[in-house]
């Protein structure tokens, strides 16, 4: 296992290196010159060029990503092209909202739809055996943004019960306003995330039902819950992780909409501003920060799964599929 | 005397049809043709010019509106019928670029050995971990704003999955006793792949395909919502929700129209795509 463990770690690592460099590659590719973006219409030549040494732009791509590289080492994600100001506070302050949201709703979502889906797949010739599968089919065609648009029209406007969006400007120092203005996105999020979840739950859960170390273990005499227990949990828990590792890494990415939805000052929101104005280094940052997050899930997720099922222990990457 | 023997319908060993399948099939094709008929018709005839502002703005349904008008007095189920024709091809145009690339991709990554295979399979489970979204999003911001942008950038991010899935269904079909036979007996690489590879995997990436259309439509609605498409009177529903989220309890035909339809159309290439796994696959492959 610690050999897994090494091979693992390195292959993490190796991910990350190459993502980052991709990751930096592909901004400086992209048409469009920050330099332009920092200078008002009309600016010279001149202008632009100094906004370029300003901004160290004017230097060859490798050099830059050296220079980036070298901070990166010391904990710090550079500086702001637009606003000058350090990138990594920014994101940590950021993550205070898109943590909570993400944690939350994963959580949340995973209580849904773990039972759901074994009812589904249990229950699945009862009229509420189907409802279940009907409304997590009809659940993943929903956009998460025109759900969080619903939910804030009834329970926000019409209601009053909630606010409607927005976060406290002290962030977590009134826990109750936080809390409070995180209840509808969470939820928005939740929902979307167990209609799929629900579906791969259900058919986790069918594949095990059908098996035939199952049906041997009941004409052993073994009671349905004592065999499920012992035999069938573990073995429908291995694709499902895999799945929760994804849906967690994605949920935590494509946070950027329904922080728009809730006008949400979270990762999302400043990626989406990082974009819209060619600033490098916040889209790094972000990124960077989302990548290793999204890789962790991954390693965690190959983690457990190895632990579950012994099979597995072979391979270095991925779940049973 | 004997027993009248029954008419044989089907042969022996045949798997008897399955109603309750075919039926999911059936509604998925309802669905998703009620919205390419809408589509359709936009092409050629239209209620109101999009861009006439004649009407009372944000009127209710009725009165020569069916779905009543925008802020700006433009009728809204002439934008609706536009939207439909936007959502297919947004469709369309991301499954068509995500099929050529990812297939070919698929097929080149397959083939490759050893620390290539190595690389390109985790250079490609990276850019899977990343939402289609987030990759449209650098993409259009680069690019302009237009539908254009976001089909190619949806088609880009899809073909990673389209390739990854490709990738792995090639590989199973190539450890296959058939092949080894074909190799041996001097068959080339490329009719390997026109004649033995690609009629054993295009089930499951028919199915697969179906869903990324469903996922394609999705993606283009949440670029449009966060103003990264074209703006209204030709945007798309999702566009529509973003202008109609303000007024959505003084005028909730805008803001619930839209979305409606993209659920139709979505659920319905959802089913149809379900549909198609039971009948093309009997052994019920799971395409992920």
């Amino acid at each position: 296992m610690l050999s897994y463990l090494l091979r693992r770690l390195g292959f993490l690592l190796v991910s990350l290196a190459l993502a980052s460099v991709v990751l930096f590659l592909l901004l400086r590719t992209l048409p469009g010159d920050p330099a332009n973006a920092l200078t008002s219409v009309g600016a010279t030549p001149e202008q632009i060029e100094a906004a370029r040494q300003a901004i160290g732009t004017d230097k060859p791509v490798p050099e830059q990503f050296v220079h980036w590289l070298s901070q990166l080492a010391t904990g710090d994600l550079g500086t702001s092209f637009v606003s000058s100001l350090p990138v990594a506070p920014e994101v940590t302050a950021r993550l205070d909202v898109t943590l909570p949201l993400t944690g939350a709703a994963f959580l949340l979502a995973v209580l849904v739809a773990v039972p759901a889906g074994f009812l589904a797949a249990y229950r699945s010739r009862t009229w509420y055996g189907a409802a279940l599968s009907a409304v997590s089919q009809l659940g993943i065609a929903v956009p998460v943004f025109w759900l969080g648009m619903i939910l804030i029209a009834v329970f926000a406007l019409n209601l009053g019960w909630l606010p409607a969006g927005g976060f406290p400007q002290d962030g977590w120092a009134d826990p109750g306003a936080a809390f409070e203005a995180l209840v509808l996105p969470v939820i928005t999020v939740a929902l979307v995330m167990s209609a799929s979840l629900i579906r791969y739950v259900r058919s986790a859960t069918l594949d095990v039902l059908g098996s035939d170390y199952l049906r041997t273990a009941r004409a052993l005499g073994s009671s349905f819950g004592r065999a499920m227990w012992r035999h069938g949990l573990r073995n429908a828990s291995v694709p499902v992780i895999s799945v929760l590792g994804m849906e967690l890494a994605s949920t935590l990415l494509g946070a950027v909409v329904v922080e728009s939805v809730f006008a949400l000052p979270g990762l999302g929101s400043l990626l989406a501003t990082g974009i819209a104005q060619h600033d490098y280094p916040v889209i790094q940052g972000v990124l960077f920060v989302s990548t290793l997050a999204v890789l962790l899930i991954g390693f965690a997720a190959d983690l457990v799964q190895r632990l579950i099922d012994p099979r597995l222990r072979g391979r270095l990457s991925g779940g049973a599929r | 005397m004997t027993t009248p023997v029954p008419a044989v319908t089907e042969l022996p060993g045949k798997p008897r049809s399955r109603p309750r399948r075919s039926a999911t099939l059936v509604t998925g094709c309802v669905l998703t043709g009620l919205v390419a008929l809408l589509a359709l018709i936009s092409v050629v005839w239209l209620p109101y010019e999009p861009d006439d502002t004649s009407g009372t703005r944000l009127a209710p349904p009725g009165d020569g509106h069916l779905l009543g008008t925008d802020k700006l007095g433009r009728d809204l189920f002439t934008q609706v019928m536009n939207g439909s024709r936007i959502a297919w091809e947004a469709g369309l145009g991301s499954v068509a670029i995500a099929a050529v690339l990812g297939i070919t991709l698929g097929v080149l990554a397959a083939y490759a050995q050893g620390w290539l295979d190595d690389t390109v399979s985790a250079l490609l489970d990276i850019l899977i971990a990343f939402p289609t979204l987030l990759l449209a999003m650098l993409i259009v911001a680069a690019r302009d704003a237009t539908l254009g942008s976001a089909i190619l950038a949806i088609g880009l991010a899809q073909s990673a999955v389209v390739a990854r899935l490709t990738r792995i269904l090639v590989k199973r079909v190539l450890a296959q006793d058939y092949i080894t036979a074909a190799r041996t007996s001097g068959t080339s690489r490329p009719r390997i792949v026109a004649a033995h590879i690609l009629p054993n995997i295009w089930p499951t990436l028919v199915v697969n395909l179906a869903l990324q259309f469903g996922l394609a439509v999705l993606a283009e609605a949440g670029l449009s919502y966060l103003g990264l498409g074209a703006p209204p009177p030709n945007a798309s529903w999702g566009g529509m929700l973003q202008q109609a989220q303000a007024t959505f309890t003084t005028a909730p035909a805008g803001a619930i129209a839209p979305g409606v339809l993209l659920v139709v159309l979505v659920v319905g290439v959802n089913l149809i795509a379900d549909g198609l796994r039971d009948t093309l696959d009997p052994a019920r492959r799971r395409s992920a």
